[in-house]
């Protein structure tokens, strides 16, 4: 079985590099509510994702909605070591990225934000593995 | 960071970030100076005042940052007022978390007021004094308090988040961006109402719907809405933003005739065409409404009101609806403690306490664990509640009018008029 790459130019949000299977999520997010702090479960049960974990994911989120106390769950996600492997944004959103900042201030483990155009956004797999490093993400998957 | 020219800080805000004002405040203006850049900001501007959401305890790595703030010797430097925590302090036997969180949540709660912040404890700082006036920069958190500071009272302020907001205060400072700029202001959708009865419109129970609808719609950008009464309450404002800032990223909103930038609908557009029209039907308010609950029949174990905080004007319509009846159901109350005070002086709180009614201060059912475990349906007429309810309490929801639930606790089970809704 062979293995298709493709590469996309994506805007740094926050610096890093990962390498992790791939969660694309199907509809917004508010991380404070949605996610369990403690675990990384998705346990909103009106999100058509619940009962995923975001855990060592490469999190592909299609935008961040709600509550602004996203970013302090985000810091717990990384304090606690659930956190994603990395987040892939469609829009603009700066709240998960506070999140990580913070973490960076606290001296907590902290993971690469990232942005995509939209029309590499849409056609982002839901499936396989995803590489992130500086501004390209690496998207390979059996074919 | 971000690919683009970096913020510029001033000769004054890089000492700040190179420790002249010692540890916290540098630490402040780095996440500021940060963000800032994040946010695509150039420079920072001076602020008047902050509301600050970091209180609630969601782990320990909150209590961490905001302790660190303390030992560097970081201190408000504008008014500041706090939002929730998840303790109800004068009432801390309600909680049933477990004594590691109420302890941290204590320590967290502590570090915020040494900070030099005021112990408002509610998300509805609004109600608490803290009104900024037309045009006035400030940096708040909190989805509700952020759109209402923004739509209501025509301050500016972006959606700041956790962190970020008390980090605005010690350094009396928020990156140029956003919703302070007099472009981003600009409405760029428009919903129409005119096919909304006007009896609806009139209802309370109409603007969490339409809040709730309006926010899964148009998503962040900046909607002004037309066609609705020539009076709308500082209450139904607030609903209306809650559950738009709960469903989408609302964080301004314009009504026109109503709120002070949409004197019409030109100026609320800044005299440009819409982007789009959006039609308000009764149908996708009937769905909107419908999403709101995710519990059905007649059972209910518990009702909940004041997401965002109850305010005086409507314990007044509670306690007209209450009569002189006793609920059959717990009915919690959630409010700042300053509301709380003013009904204690006026020998209210004794009353509502007769009648069953349990006044929840400093936080409230759905941050932190007050309802009982058994789980079960709890009915509100707040969309936020119905929003947050089913992922962090574990109960089911049902949403209805202020006096659908009232009659729905004195009644022991579900009680609903929907002949409004047509």
């Amino acid at each position: 079985m062979g293995v298709g790459l493709r590469k996309l130019a994506a805007e740094v949000l926050y610096p890093g590099e990962a390498d992790a299977p791939i969660l694309k999520l199907s509809a917004p997010v508010s991380f404070w509510g949605a996610i369990d702090p403690a675990t990384g479960a998705l346990v909103d049960p009106r999100h058509p994702d619940c009962g995923k974990t975001v855990s060592n994911t490469v999190l592909a989120i299609p935008s961040a909605i709600g509550s602004s106390s996203s970013s302090a769950v985000m810091l717990e996600l990384l304090r606690n070591d659930v956190a994603p492997a990395a987040v892939l944004l469609a829009g603009d959103d700066s709240i998960l990225a506070l999140g990580v900042i913070i973490a960076r201030e606290l001296g907590y483990p902290t993971i690469p934000i990232l942005r995509l155009t939209e029309t590499d956004f849409a056609a982002f797999p839901r499936t396989g593995r995803a590489a992130v490093r500086d501004h390209t993400v690496t998207v390979s998957r059996p074919r | 960071m971000r690919d683009m020219a970096p913020l510029q800080l001033t000769a004054e805000e890089r000492a700040i970030a190179d420790g002249g004002l010692g540890e916290a405040a540098a630490l402040a203006m780095r996440v500021v100076s940060d963000m800032g850049h994040l946010m695509g900001a150039k420079r920072l501007i001076q602020i008047r005042s902050a509301h600050v959401d970091g209180c609630l305890y969601h782990g320990d790595g909150g209590v961490e940052f905001a302790e660190r703030l303390v030992a560097g010797g970081g201190q408000t430097k504008v008014p500041t007022t706090l939002n929730v925590g998840a303790l109800d302090l004068l009432r801390p036997d309600r909680i049933r978390a477990d004594a590691h969180a109420c302890r941290m949540a204590r320590r967290q709660m502590a570090a915020y007021v040494a900070l030099g912040a005021r112990p408002t404890w509610t998300c509805a700082p609004y109600q608490a004094g803290h009104r900024p006036s037309l045009g006035e920069h400030v940096a708040w958190g909190e989805s509700n308090a952020v759109a209402f500071a923004n739509s209501v009272l025509g301050a500016r302020t972006e959606r700041y988040g956790d962190f970020l907001d008390i980090c605005c205060a010690l350094v009396a400072r928020a990156p140029l961006t956003g919703l302070h700029l007099d472009e981003n202001r600009l409405a760029t959708v428009v919903v129409d109402t005119s096919k909304i009865g006007r009896e609806l419109k009139h209802a309370d129970v109409f603007y969490p719907v339409l809040g709730s609808w309006l926010g899964r719609t148009v998503g962040d950008r900046v909607p002004v809405i037309d066609g609705l009464p020539g009076r709308v309450s500082e209450d139904q404002l607030k609903a209306l933003g809650a559950a738009a800032a709960s469903t989408g990223s609302v964080g301004l909103f314009h009504v026109v005739g109503i709120t002070p930038e949409a004197p019409d609908l030109d100026t609320a557009l800044g005299g440009r065409p819409p982007e789009h029209v959006i039609q308000l039907t009764p149908a996708l308010l009937r769905e909107a409404r419908d999403r709101l609950s995710t519990a059905s029949g007649t059972d209910i174990d518990a009702v909940a009101l004041g997401s965002p905080h109850f305010s005086l004007e409507e314990f007044e319509q509670l306690e007209r609806l209450l009569g002189q009846s006793r609920v059959q159901i717990p009915l919690y109350v959630c409010t700042g403690r300053g509301v709380l005070e003013h009904l204690v002086q006026h020998e209210r709180a004794v009353a509502l306490s007769d009648a069953g009614v349990e006044i929840i201060v400093d936080t409230c059912v759905v941050v932190t664990p007050i309802l009982p475990d058994a789980g079960g349906v709890l009915m509100t007429n707040s969309a936020k509640f119905a929003h947050y309810t089913p992922s962090n309490t574990g109960y089911r929801v049902l949403y209805g009018s202020l006096e659908d639930c009232v009659a729905s606790a004195v009644a022991g089970r579900v009680v609903r008029d929907e002949e409004l809704w047509g």
